[in-house]
């Protein structure tokens, strides 16, 4: 069984976003830039799952501008064996994303994808259920525990009131969620190896898929500001205040 | 505008996020509520009586009974074929289900609005809420999830709506339901709480997170939340997170315990009315946002607050 494992480039998590001051977006430039935080989980799971015999071969997939060979690069030394580049300098949007996915999965003809539930920079959380939907296949989202067997997939689910299990028939559509495990850092001998594994670039073109964005984005605006209030002496004080607010008799 | 808003539900209740989209959806037009489901006509029932709804859908079929997407989804897509937008709470089952049906009607998804500006424009947190984006979209029918927070919950009463049975599309065949975890608590719902303490790695271990936030929520007839590394080291359930990728509250007061604040749980709160932080460092980022901080070892002064209370 294939895996293929959906990876983004994103500003790196422990950047602080800053809005351009002309309100076009949010500034990227000179910004420490990482493999989305949920895809490396999903590139985790899917080495495991090759480490144990359930796959025979990973293979990452990225779309976007030339640099996002990066993240495909530290996907391979984390243990991928070879990486697709839908190269693009446009921002394509989730659903353009899932179209390409689809067709590099009706070629490569994978029995899961794992995808990550949500890009932090979009913060969509789409990319992996349109995926499901234009394949006709089932989708396990927010996974936070994966087995296989046979060809059936059970995967048990993040849900507002806890957790869920339910059981997909392969070929599955999966998403990460943070809890499924802790991806491993790549060691300096499968850094360099990763050099020489194989890195196709395609186009969207190449695919036959229309990626024009459907949503306009006409405003990008900073949140309302908190300002720091004060800080209270003692546990006495705090009480008063909140006696004040109403939350306490 | 014809809408068509998903109930979020569990067979009896309808939940709160429902009405919250109902709110979104009446900005837009015409508000028919789906409550798909198995055994389920006491949700619709209550689905009728909310304020704004002029129509309840009811589709019963033991495939919808856990809300599986794949076999929702073409329900939805059937009955969007005369509508022109369709919302669901940003939930864990309308994040599920939402995207399926967007991709299956060739619409791009509007995720998460905070707003409606008009007909085709929206706002909706990026970044972990650091920006703002406002956003119009070309589609010919809108796909939308409603952050719950961001819109007033439409009254439980006043609404008289009919409920009409409509024909189901059964059982895709692709998966099914094996079982399910819920916790279970006395405490009011994280995402409708008006008081929350929230404790954080600080707490060291399940113990502690009991003897000494749980106390203090019973004091104050408050939600218990979670920060990330709390859940990660084992403190509590997975439901108990809020933060980017958590749950999204705005409580009208929220005390952070123990917590750092960093920007994926800040993502989570800041919407809060009064935010008040515990925290034994003087230069914890929380205390940027919060109203009124207080620094010192929580394992001291948590006790004596819950004492005095
Ligand atoms: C993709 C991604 C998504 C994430 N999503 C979320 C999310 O949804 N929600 C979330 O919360 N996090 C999320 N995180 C994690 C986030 O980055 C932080 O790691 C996490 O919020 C830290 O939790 P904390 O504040 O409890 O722990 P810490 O950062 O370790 O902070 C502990 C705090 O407790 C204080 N403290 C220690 N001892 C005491 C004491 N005795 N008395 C008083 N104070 C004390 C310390 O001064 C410190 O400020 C996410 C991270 C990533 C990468
Ligand atoms: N440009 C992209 N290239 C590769 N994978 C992507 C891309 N955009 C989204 N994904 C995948 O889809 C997931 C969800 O993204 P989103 O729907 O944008 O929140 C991500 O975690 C990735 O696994």
């Amino acid at each position: 069984m294939k895996i293929l494992v959906p990876v983004k480039r994103v500003i790196d998590y422990n950047v602080k976003p800053r809005v351009k001051p002309d309100g076009t977006g949010v500034d990227l430039s000179n910004v420490k830039m990482s493999m989305n935080p949920f895809d490396e989980i999903a590139v985790e799971e899917a080495i495991r799952l090759k480490e144990k015999g359930a796959a025979t071969e990973v293979v990452a997939v990225s779309v976007g501008p030339a640099k996002a060979q990066e993240t495909l690069r530290t996907a391979l030394a984390m243990g991928a064996d070879r990486a697709i580049l839908v190269q693009t300098d446009d921002e394509v949007e989730p659903l353009g994303v899932a179209k390409l996915l689809a067709k590099i999965a009706e070629e490569e003809g994978p029995g899961l994808v794992i995808l990550g539930k949500q890009a932090i920079d979009d913060d969509s959380n789409q990319t992996g259920q349109m995926l499901a939907a234009l394949m006709g296949r089932p989708q396990g989202t927010f996974a936070s525990k994966v087995e296989v067997s046979g060809d059936t997939v059970s995967v048990t689910r993040e849900v507002d009131g806890g957790l869920e299990t339910v059981s997909l028939k392969t070929p599955a559509i999966i998403t990460t969620d943070l809890r499924l495990n802790e991806p491993r850092y790549a060691s300096l001998p499968n850094i360099m190896k990763a050099k020489s594994k194989p890195l196709a670039t395609k186009t969207p073109a190449d695919y036959g898929v229309d990626v024009a964005p459907r949503l306009k984005t006409l405003k990008v605006a900073e949140p309302p500001k908190r300002q720091a209030g004060a800080k209270v002496a003692d546990v006495d004080e705090l009480v008063g205040k909140l006696k004040a607010l109403g939350v306490a008799k | 505008m014809k809408t068509l808003v998903l109930a979020d539900h569990d067979n009896k209740d309808l939940k709160d996020a429902t009405l919250a989209v109902v709110t979104a959806a009446g900005k837009l037009g015409d508000v028919t509520v789906l409550v798909a489901g198995n055994n389920c006509e006491s949700v619709a029932d209550q689905a009728a009586k909310v304020a704004g709804v002029s129509n309840v859908l009811l589709a019963e079929d033991a495939a919808y009974e856990h809300e599986l997407a794949e076999n929702v989804a073409p329900l939805i897509v059937n009955l969007m074929s005369d509508r022109d937008a369709f919302l669901a709470p940003s939930t864990s089952t309308g994040k599920n289900v939402a995207p399926r049906v967007a991709a299956l009607l060739d619409v791009m998804q509007i995720s998460d609005i905070l707003s409606v500006e008009s007909d085709d424009t929206f706002t909706r947190p990026i970044y972990a809420g650091n920006a703002i984006a406002t956003v119009q979209s070309s589609d010919a029918k809108k796909v939308i999830t409603v952050r719950g927070t961001a819109f007033e919950k439409a009254s439980r009463e006043g609404g008289s709506a009919s409920v009409e049975k409509i024909g189901t599309t059964g059982d895709a065949g692709l998966s099914s339901f094996v079982s399910a975890e819920l916790s279970k608590s006395e405490r009011p719902e994280l995402t409708s709480a008006k008081v929350i303490v929230s404790g954080g790695r600080a707490l060291q271990n399940g113990e502690n997170f009991h003897s000494i936030i749980e106390p203090l929520a019973d004091k104050l007839g408050a939600a218990v939340g979670a920060s990330r590394a709390a859940v990660d080291a084992g403190y509590v359930p997975n439901d108990y997170q809020v933060g980017q990728t958590g749950k999204i509250v705005a409580p009208e007061v929220y005390i952070a315990i123990g917590i750092s604040g960093a920007i994926q749980h800040l993502a989570g709160m800041k919407d809060s009315k009064t935010i008040i932080a515990i925290n034994k460092d003087e230069d914890a980022p929380i205390f940027q946002v919060a109203d009124i901080g207080l620094v010192g070892d929580l394992f001291k002064v948590v006790p004596e607050l819950t004492e005095k209370l």
